[in-house]
């Protein structure tokens, strides 16, 4: 089967400091890589740089359609839960809201939810989106042992469902990982 | 069609009566600082409802473009692949909904306080028409050039006044007396900034993510 995600030889150069280069990564379905590095070594910007947000300033990226949970909640504020993932719509919104124990949040605006909530949120929306790769930056903050557990099963049924998932984080992820120093 | 609602419905449920309460404020003042000789109000009296919709333009710029680029939101458009030039156009669309036709309200009201006539409120109504959606425009993409910079605020008001004075001399000209010449010519500076505008604020907020 083909790559969902292949990097080659990519370099990054961020406020004039060299962050990385020649890294080579290829995810293909059902496979997960897990970024670890000391804080400030590059983790968030690979992320922004497989979702497009940033260009590689050497080498390239390939990927097949992605979602990304990083910092940005991109929900409205002043609306409800519900309502401001419907915004982002994604075929999956439903189960999605289930598997993170979202549903009896969906009337509750998004500007009361906790630090977990909206963690959980930020994944709902990458699991509603479809996509067959995830892109998680730290989604294990915030996120309580109930949500630690839901967010494992749902990378486990992702990785079974034939998706990949590159995620960094500071703590061992649950699973078969592959490791990708920073 | 969905991102036009989205930005009409945040306007809303901020403060999109807060510029057309400026801009009726300011209305309010002229005669205090110029005096209440009729005649001389109602031959500055255009160009007066112009100053007042141009400061008027200035207020809502920090919440048109920061707040979507700092949670987010941008990023997962794009991610979406929603074009940034389609995020613009959405963003100045949206923004004019709530913005010119409340302003064109307000400058009934307003036209009175600069003691205008019927006939030349009529033509200053047109002008303004014509020129709130550059004034939006502006608005929007002066915001995404500025999104996330200290100061933010100041400065646009330093980037948007200079690109607004062709809208304003051809906008206060086409609302005085014999003002058809005028007219086309700020529908032409209008046509040019709307056309354009998106692709600034595209553009703008690409540059922004790097």
């Amino acid at each position: 089967m083909s790559a969902l995600l292949r990097i080659e030889g990519a370099a990054l150069v961020r406020g004039g400091r060299l962050l990385f280069e020649g890294l080579d990564l290829s995810l293909a379905p059902g496979e997960a890589a897990h970024v670890t590095g000391p804080n400030g070594s590059g983790k968030s910007s690979l992320m922004r740089m497989v979702a497009g947000l940033l260009r590689p300033d050497a080498g390239r990226v390939e990927r097949a359609a992605v979602a990304l949970a990083d910092t940005g909640l991109a929900l409205d504020r002043e609306l409800p839960l519900g309502r401001a993932l419907r915004f982002w719509g994604g075929p999956r919104l439903a189960e999605a809201l289930a598997t993170f124990d979202l549903e009896r949040l969906t009337e509750v605006p998004v500007r009361l939810l906790s630090t977990g909530q909206s963690q959980r949120a930020r994944l709902a929306r990458v699991m509603a989106s479809n996509a067959p790769l995830w892109l998680l930056d730290e989604a294990h903050g915030g996120l309580d042992r109930d949500g630690v557990a839901r967010l494992d099963a749902a990378i486990a049924r992702h990785r079974d469902g034939g998706g990949a998932v590159l995620a960094a984080s500071h703590v061992p992820l649950a699973g078969q990982w592959r490791e990708v120093a920073l | 069609m969905r991102l036009v609602a989205r930005e009409v419905r945040r306007a809303l449920a901020g403060a999109a009566w807060l510029p057309v309460a400026f801009f009726l404020l300011v209305a309010t003042i002229v005669p205090f600082a110029v005096g209440p000789d009729a005649q001389l109000l109602a031959r500055i009296g255009g160009g007066a409802l112009w100053i007042a919709a141009l400061t008027a333009a200035l207020l809502p710029i920090e919440r048109l473009v920061e707040p979507d680029r700092a949670d987010g939101t941008l990023d997962q458009l794009a991610i979406a692949n929603v074009p940034e030039e389609i995020v613009g156009a959405a963003k100045i669309a949206g923004h004019w909904l709530t913005f010119g036709p409340l302003l064109l309200v307000a400058a009934v009201p307003g036209s009175v306080m600069v003691g205008l006539d019927g006939a030349a409120l009529g033509r200053c109504l047109v002008a303004l028409a014509i020129g709130t959606p550059a004034l939006a425009a502006l608005a929007v993409a002066v915001a995404a050039l500025t999104a996330g910079l200290p100061r933010a605020g100041a400065l646009a008001g330093l980037l948007l006044i200079p690109l607004a004075v062709p809208l304003l001399i051809f906008g206060a000209a086409a609302s005085g007396a014999d003002g058809g010449a005028a007219l086309k010519l700020e529908a032409a500076v209008a046509l040019l900034i709307v056309a354009g505008a998106p692709f600034v604020t595209g553009a703008a907020i690409r540059a922004a993510r790097s």
